[in-house]
């Protein structure tokens, strides 16, 4: 009872607040709005008790990605390109994009529910008295089980990271 | 539904009376560490500060507060009302939020038995700095918005010593949980400052940027800024991020102490000849109490004599539960004797933090921004990085020695040695540069345009 309130209160939050987020036309204000669909969306992790999600959730998302974003968009005079955005074209791609994203997470839903314990992992709440110790878990298995693929994307990130360095490098270079 | 409502508070009592105490007392507290500051800052310069108000000034915060609560509220013209309206208590909201993990006492703690325990302080404070970006975005004024940018520049370049600091104390303690962090500190009889002093000292200097206080106060540098991201906020709301910048310093103290300073745990907790440092407490209480009692005759108003007896009603009846829970063994009031001890212990050791954070501030002079972001990104980062590993490496010694409580400071003394080593190179690596960088504007006559100043 309870858990369901909190769910459609994070859950409506995080929609709305996205939703606001695309239709308004002042940069900080879409920056605002998608803070609070990140901190909602971080609500209904804790929901689910997944405690270190949360957190994680907040310190990269919220505390680290959107700090970037406002500083870049104070930095930035972003009424220049935005004619450039809003082309009829890119809208029609975003549209079908959409579509698509959506009939496959609804089909997904269908799909977990049509075959109810066949198989399909439904993933659900533990209880509150019992509570999993979640980041060492979340260790365990990135560091043991994933421990390839977990390496694998640091790498991709390191090189994400050492190109972006090289790239402003190159640009203070040539005058 | 009134039932309910019952068994909620009946089951949760602790967490909520804990909860409506962090709310009532921080912003009291906040207000006494401004008066403290203004007498530290005083006595450093040979002068008294606030004497007026009260018995040495410590009706002041008082005053100040009834002072800001009647100031007109005056909102730009140009501001974006809402973010305008928003931000200060986003700020607030980010610093008291943080606290309900802090763990002032063995069960003075709101949020308990929290799996994350410290990065939910952490990551929840870390949203503090978007109230001082947003506010200064919407105030629409030059000084703000280069007081915004500042703070977000300073925030994304220090969060990340911080953080690595703090990994070096996690891995020490094999846990988040913060009662599991100052129980670690127990069973290994040393605080982990003497450990990993390098992760302490990293914390201390990126605790005080974070905080942005001097002499890392660049967002609301007064001689450069007016006052940065708050030029336009008056009354109330300017009030309200004065406070959050007060608690968050309480919150950074607080994560310092119970990760590197041993939390609510006394000096020497193993130590048995030392138990009577646990009569501390209450004879000091006493002694305030006492003295408050001598000097409420002497008072010229009416007022501070009730003042007086009012703080002296209240030492007392604290240093009466601390002497009766000790003998009586009584079961209630040993709840509250546990609870009451170890928020005397953890709120001195946050004190202290506090202290060095004024000690500095009246001591150094402000950092330029060049020399500011050289410091975070040229010396701290890469040093609280070697730290980790040179704590990594430490503990792999100890657990292959079998070495463990104070011995494993045997085990850590070579790395601490090595990072030190690292960090002076760092320096001096980091003093060539800077020369280098500085000497075309000193033989040029003109100075160049900062380029990381917005």
């Amino acid at each position: 009872m309870l858990d369901s309130i909190v769910f459609y209160f994070f859950a409506s939050i995080a929609v709305i607040s996205a939703m606001l987020m695309i239709t308004r036309r002042n940069a900080i204000h879409s920056a605002v709005f998608l803070i609070t669909t990140l901190l909602s969306t971080a609500g209904i992790f804790l929901q689910l008790r997944a405690e270190f999600l949360f957190i994680a959730q907040i310190i990269l998302y919220v505390g680290g990605i959107m700090v970037l974003f406002i500083f870049v968009i104070m930095l930035v005079r972003l009424d220049v390109p935005l004619p450039q955005i809003r082309s009829p074209l890119r809208q029609r791609i975003a549209v079908f994009v959409a579509v698509i994203v959506f009939a496959e997470a609804a089909y997904i839903v269908w799909k977990a529910h049509a075959m109810q314990g066949q198989g399909i992992l439904i993933p659900t709440a533990a209880p509150a008295d019992k509570l999993p110790p979640n980041t060492e878990d979340l260790a365990r298995s990135l560091f043991g089980m994933y421990l390839l693929p977990f390496e694998i994307a640091s790498v991709l990130l390191l090189v994400a990271m050492i190109g972006a360095v090289v790239m402003a490098k190159k640009r203070t270079n040539t005058p | 539904m009134l039932q309910g409502a019952l068994a909620f508070v009946q089951a949760w009592w602790v967490e909520l009376l804990c909860a409506v105490l962090i709310v009532l007392v921080v912003p009291l507290i906040a207000g006494y560490i401004v008066l403290v500051e203004r007498k530290v800052m005083a006595d450093m310069q040979a002068r008294l500060g606030p004497m007026r108000v009260g018995p040495h000034g410590l009706l002041q915060p008082i005053a100040d507060a009834l002072k800001l609560l009647i100031k007109e509220d005056l909102i730009p013209d140009d501001a974006d009302k809402f973010i305008f309206w928003f931000a200060p208590v986003l700020s607030m909201t980010a610093a008291l939020t943080s606290m309900g993990a802090v763990a002032f006492g063995p069960w003075f703690q709101v949020a308990r038995d929290i799996n994350i325990g410290l990065l939910f302080v952490v990551g929840i404070s870390a949203l503090g700095p978007f109230g001082i970006v947003l506010g200064g975005w919407a105030s629409n004024n030059h000084y703000s918005i280069i007081g915004a940018i500042r703070s977000t520049a300073q925030l994304i370049s220090y969060e990340t010593t911080a953080g690595f600091a703090l990994v070096s104390g996690f891995l020490l303690a094999g846990t988040l949980k913060v009662s599991g962090i100052v129980q670690a500190q127990l069973t290994d009889q040393v605080w982990y400052v003497f450990l990993a002093p390098v992760g302490f000292f990293t914390y201390l200097i990126a605790s005080i940027a974070e905080t942005n206080r001097a002499p890392f106060d660049l967002p609301e540098a007064e001689s450069e800024l007016v006052a940065g991201y708050m030029t336009e906020y008056s009354g109330f709301r300017w009030s309200l991020y004065f406070l959050a910048e007060y608690a968050n310093m309480i919150v950074v103290g607080a994560v310092g102490t119970t990760l590197f300073l041993g939390g609510w745990l006394r000096p020497f907790p193993n130590v048995q000849w030392m138990g009577w440092v646990d009569a501390l407490p209450g004879v000091l209480l006493g002694a305030v109490g006492v003295y408050c009692v001598v000097r409420a005759g002497k008072q010229p108003a009416q007022v501070q004599a009730l003042f007086m007896w009012a703080v002296a009603a209240a030492c007392f009846a604290v240093a009466l539960i601390f002497a009766l829970a000790a003998p009586v063994g009584n079961a209630p009031l040993k709840f509250m004797y546990a609870g009451l001890y170890g928020a005397f212990w953890f709120l001195l050791k946050v004190s202290a933090y506090i202290y060095i954070f004024m000690w500095l501030r009246f001591t150094l002079p402000r950092f330029r921004f060049d020399q500011l972001m050289r410091l975070g990104w040229h010396i701290l980062i890469p040093l609280a990085l070697v730290n980790v590993v040179g704590v990594g490496i430490g503990l792999a010694i100890q657990s292959a020695l079998g070495w463990n409580h104070w011995m494993g400071l045997l085990a850590m003394l070579p790395t601490t040695l090595g990072t030190i080593v690292v960090g002076m190179l760092l320096i001096r690596w980091n003093d060539k540069h800077a020369a280098a960088a500085s000497a075309p504007i000193a033989t040029d006559g003109t100075r160049v345009e900062d380029s990381y100043a917005g």
